[in-house]
């Protein structure tokens, strides 16, 4: 499987909504099938990333956390 | 034997306050909520079904599928609460015994207070409401609109102004802004109650060519000659007038004499709690607290009523305070919006409207059924000092 | 120091939104002829505010009050 990251976002620091939005934004301007890294300090966020991928149907092909970090990886549709 | 916490109310508060409650205690607590309709609204959508955006379905969905499994729901209405005894009387005939009690009773509206209001005017404070207002938008060829507030406090204070730029964004875009004229009655100085706010947005209205009524707080209507008067002596003229409604708490607060003179519930800014009773709470828009009357205010409250629920259950010194928490956003039409944050310690500081925020509240729109009332967007808690919640946790345990 | 007889309080402070001006507009709105009505306020803008709604409407300033961190109302509803 190809995990190659097309983007990664620097997202800490930011509050809900915005982890989302933000990611939301830039996965326009990926192709099908791209990955996009997105990293956030928002606890909301897990909440966040988990229901816009299943109303949008992109892939949330890995979901961690180490420090306070959570690292979302998601593949566009 | 488990303790038994009764919500009144199924919307964005009780329903969030029910089931952290219920992940909170566990078999510790029993946790019912009783709403009248069973029917859970996500109200901010009523605006968008106004200007013809959104399908009534999309904003309305069964309680029970919001619910932890363990949260009981009874579809009734609540007709007195005791809460010396602790019951509460349904309409049905029957009642509830409970330790604990969350009132999440929201607002009712009050067309029929102000003189006129039900036959020459139209709203978009109820799914109702806003049907009809959209038919009568589809009839609309032109002229003058009159958006205006009839009753303070009003849910939602940002949607006055949200609406008129959405309409005069909708009017461009069927062709008629030409032959249409938009004002904004404000019942202050300014289009909006936080200044900053009104600073931000004053210029998008005059650059929009939104008119701006200062001081009018609508008191009459008169439907024949097409006239809304204010309490300040002022009448203007319309061919289409949209209103906020008088507010007021539930009947059954009234009812039950737990509340002021228009039915909202005497409630402390921190622990929430009505009249100082150690067992009963209330939050969103129930209470009497000169706060925005907000589905935010009741998400941010929640978790402080769960958390206070859950300690006395323990039998421990409850801690959590409400910092007086709201986020709001504010549409102003073109895709573009601003927010509104702020709570008791930290006043609003609005950016400029942008897409980013448009965006968010899109999102939020969308999301909302997947994550608020089920408890999963986390409150973010705040470091606090010493508080008025250390006194009453040394009252109580005196 | 205060000598007038409050009917109703309102404590806006730290509550920006919707604001001590809107309170005290419900306030009159649900009040009666006659009544009392403190507000609190620790935004500063309701220094003008408050008096320029209260001209227009023909209430009557009873008191205003400058506390270290906020400012006393006390209006009486006068129609």
């Amino acid at each position: 499987m190809n995990m190659q990251i097309a983007r990664t976002l620097d997202l800490k620091g930011l509050s809900c909504p915005l982890p989302i939005v933000k990611t939301a934004q830039a996965m326009r301007e990926l192709g099908s099938g791209e990955l996009v890294e997105a990293l956030a300090t928002d606890p909301g966020a897990v909440a966040d990333f988990r229901a816009w991928c299943t109303s949008t149907k992109n892939e949330l092909v890995e979901q961690t956390e180490a420090d306070g970090v959570y690292r979302f990886v998601i593949r566009k549709k | 034997m488990p303790a038994r916490v009764v919500v009144l109310g199924g919307g964005v508060g009780g329903t969030l306050a029910a089931n952290l409650l219920a992940k909170q205690l566990g078999r510790d607590a029993k946790v019912t909520v009783v709403d009248p309709t069973g029917m859970h609204h996500y109200q901010p959508g009523y605006l968008y079904v106004a200007l013809g955006q959104a399908n009534g379905r999309w904003l309305v969905r069964d309680e029970r599928t919001l619910l932890r499994r363990e949260v009981e729901l009874v579809i009734d209405g609540a007709v007195r609460i005791h809460p010396d005894a602790g019951t509460v009387q349904l309409e049905r005939g029957g009642s509830l015994e409970w330790d604990y009690l969350v009132l999440a009773t929201g607002a009712r509206l009050m067309h029929e207070q102000i003189p006129g209001l039900v036959e020459g005017s139209f709203g978009f404070y109820s799914l109702d409401d806003a049907q009809r207002l959209r038919e009568e938008l589809r009839r609309f060829r032109g002229g003058r609109i009159l958006v205006g507030v009839a009753g303070i406090p009003y849910k939602c204070p940002p949607a006055p102004v949200e609406f008129v730029f959405m309409l005069e964004e909708h009017l461009r875009k069927r062709g008629i802004r030409e032959r249409s004229e938009v004002t904004l009655l404000s019942p202050l100085n300014r289009a909006f109650t936080i200044e900053q706010a009104s600073k931000v947005v004053q210029p998008f209205m005059e650059e929009r060519g939104i008119g701006l009524t200062t001081f009018f707080n609508v008191e009459e209507v008169d439907p024949q000659a097409h006239v809304v008067s204010s309490l300040e002596g002022e009448k203007a003229e319309y061919d289409l007038l949209v209103l906020i409604p008088p507010h007021h708490g539930q009947q059954v607060i009234s009812d039950s004499g737990l509340g002021d003179v228009s039915g909202w519930l005497p409630t402390d800014r921190y622990t929430l709690q009505v009249q100082d009773r150690e067992r009963v709470f209330a939050m969103g828009d129930a209470t009497n607290l000169p706060i925005s009357k907000s589905g935010s205010t009741a998400h941010f409250e929640a978790p402080v009523i769960a958390s206070r629920i859950a300690s006395l259950v323990r039998g421990t010194a409850p801690k959590t305070n409400y910092g007086g928490r709201v986020m709001c956003f504010l549409e102003t039409g073109n895709r573009k919006a601003t927010v509104l944050r702020f709570d008791y310690e930290h006043p609003p500081t609005p950016p400029q409207p942008n897409l980013l925020w448009h965006s968010a509240k899109w999102m939020f729109n969308r999301m909302y059924w997947e994550t608020v009332p089920q408890g999963r967007i986390p409150d973010l808690p705040k470091a606090r000092e010493k508080g008025p919640d250390d006194e009453h946790a040394d009252r109580a345990n005196a | 120091m205060t000598t007038a007889n409050v009917t109703r309080s309102i404590d806006a402070r730290g509550m920006p939104c919707p604001g001590p001006l809107m309170s005290l507009i419900g306030a009159i709105r649900e009040g009666t002829v006659g009544d009392m009505i403190e507000v609190l306020s620790s935004d500063e803008g309701s220094k003008t505010d408050i008096p320029a709604w209260i001209a227009k409407a023909g209430h009557e300033i009873v008191e205003v009050v400058q506390e270290p961190d906020h400012a006393r109302f006390v209006i009486r509803k006068v129609r």
